[in-house]
This record gives C-alpha cells, sequence and structure tokens, in this order.
C-alpha cells in the first residue's frame, strides 16, 4: 500500500545516526494512511467513540510480539490499526453467526511507541472507534 | 515458500448444545513483513499467512484479514457457539498459494 514512501530500514537508519530525522519525518505519511484505511473501512461513514474496548499492555518490551484483545459488543467487523507502524494495516476480523462472542486476541508488530486503533463495524451499520497508546521498547519492524 | 508450517488448535473435546467455547488457535510461520533488509541491503519480500477462516460444520465462526503487523506465529483467540455435535474447520491462507488445514471435532456431553 504505502511501501513506497517509506522504504528505509529502522536499523540502518538508527545506525547512520539518522533517527532524529527520521521520526520527525514519520507522522505524517503515517497519519495519512491510517486516515485512508478507516475510510476504506467505513466508507466516509461517522464513527463515534466508545462501545468497543481495548486491551493493551502500556508497555511493550518488545514490539515484534504485542499482545492485544478487544472486545466490541454487536460488531460484524473490528479493524485494528497501528498508526505508527510503516503500513497501518493490522487484521479485519469479520465475524460469522457462529462466534460465541465478539472478542478476540492477538499478537501484532509495533515500529515504535504509537496508538493503536479499533474500528469496529456495527450489526447496524454504524462505526465504532477506540484506541490505546502502547510504548515500545524495541520496535518491531525491519532490521 | 514457506517451510515447516505447523498449526496448533485448541478446542475442547465436548460441550453442550448452544454452549460458547474459546479457540485458540497458533500457527508456526515467519510472517515474512517485506520492510525487513537483508545484509546487501535489499528488501526480503513479504511471505505471510493473509487470511484465517474458522468453520464449524460449514457455518463462519470468524474470517480474519491479516497483515504483515501479525506477529511471528500468528495467534489467536476467540470464541464459538457449538449448536450440535460436529467439527471445526480453520484453514489459513498463504500468501504463496498453500493453504493449511486443521480439523477437530466437539462431541455433545
Amino acid at each position: 500500500m504505502t511501501f513506497s514512501t517509506l522504504t528505509f530500514s529502522r536499523r540502518e537508519t538508527i545506525a547512520l545516526g539518522l533517527g532524529a530525522a527520521t521520526v520527525a519525518l514519520l507522522p505524517i505519511p503515517a497519519m495519512a494512511t491510517t486516515d485512508e484505511a478507516i475510510a476504506a473501512f467505513t466508507g466516509g461513514a461517522d464513527v463515534a467513540d466508545g462501545g468497543i474496548s481495548l486491551n493493551a499492555p502500556e508497555i511493550a518490551e518488545n514490539g515484534n510480539t504485542v499482545p492485544i484483545e478487544f472486545t466490541a459488543d454487536g460488531a460484524s467487523a473490528v479493524m485494528l490499526l497501528a498508526t505508527g507502524n510503516p503500513n497501518p494495516d493490522v487484521g479485519t476480523f469479520n465475524f460469522g453467526p457462529l462466534a460465541g462472542s465478539r472478542t478476540a486476541s492477538t499478537r501484532i508488530r509495533l515500529a515504535k511507541t504509537q496508538d493503536v486503533v479499533a474500528i469496529a463495524k456495527m450489526e447496524d451499520g454504524s462505526f465504532t472507534r477506540t484506541s490505546a497508546t502502547i510504548k515500545v521498547t524495541i520496535g518491531g519492524c525491519g532490521g | 515458500m514457506a517451510v515447516g508450517v505447523k498449526p496448533r488448535v485448541k478446542v475442547p473435546k465436548t460441550a453442550s448444545a448452544g454452549e460458547v467455547i474459546t479457540i485458540k488457535t497458533l500457527i508456526s510461520h515467519k510472517m515474512e513483513s517485506g520492510q525487513r533488509k537483508d545484509k546487501e541491503g535489499n528488501l526480503i519480500p513479504r511471505s505471510i499467512i493473509n487470511r484465517f477462516v474458522c468453520d464449524f460444520n460449514g457455518q463462519n465462526v470468524v474470517d480474519v484479514k491479516m497483515e504483515p503487523a501479525i506477529s511471528t506465529n500468528p495467534y489467536f483467540q476467540f470464541e464459538a457457539t457449538v449448536p450440535e455435535a460436529g467439527e471445526f474447520q480453520f484453514t489459513w491462507y498463504d500468501d504463496d498459494g498453500s493453504v493449511y488445514e486443521e480439523a477437530k471435532s466437539v462431541a455433545m456431553g
């Protein structure tokens, strides 16, 4: 999706002492693509806050595997986004007729300290979101 | 080509009709993100599992679209309703076209 804008490797840039410049450059393309991903999922519909909970650690020592869990009662699909990753998409959970609850947990990669956003598509067609800030000690992308 | 891919699934052996059970799945896969570079600075091409589906007797439980931000050895935990005795089918779809399958039967008890 957006690999072309961010083709550098983190380890290399840090090794070269360009870490500060990298951090300064990152948020602009990353935020733009997060909004694009949200728009693609919601079709431009309004997204309300609440109605979904995201359970994630405050501090993740290893960004390569960060456990997260969400609960969104009444949701038919839930999309997870990592706003600070080179590609913000994490995954989309679609619940079928035999889903016992609208809860799932998985493990994700986070490149750096950032907000993780969960957006739920409710059965009535509305959308709701929540986010959680996770501090990452060792990034999990590239390198 | 992904090698040594081994799915592991934890499902209760028995359940009562209509019971909600917890399912845990893990599949060994390196989930190469397409962001990393090798020693020469060349991008290592993306190679991930991009979709995971769990069905029970042909009815869908959960269908997950996966991106490179899912960790190595993708793990999922979720809940399913068991309306009758039958079989859970788990399917993982790899970028390279491989399909990994696992099945677990559940008896009424």
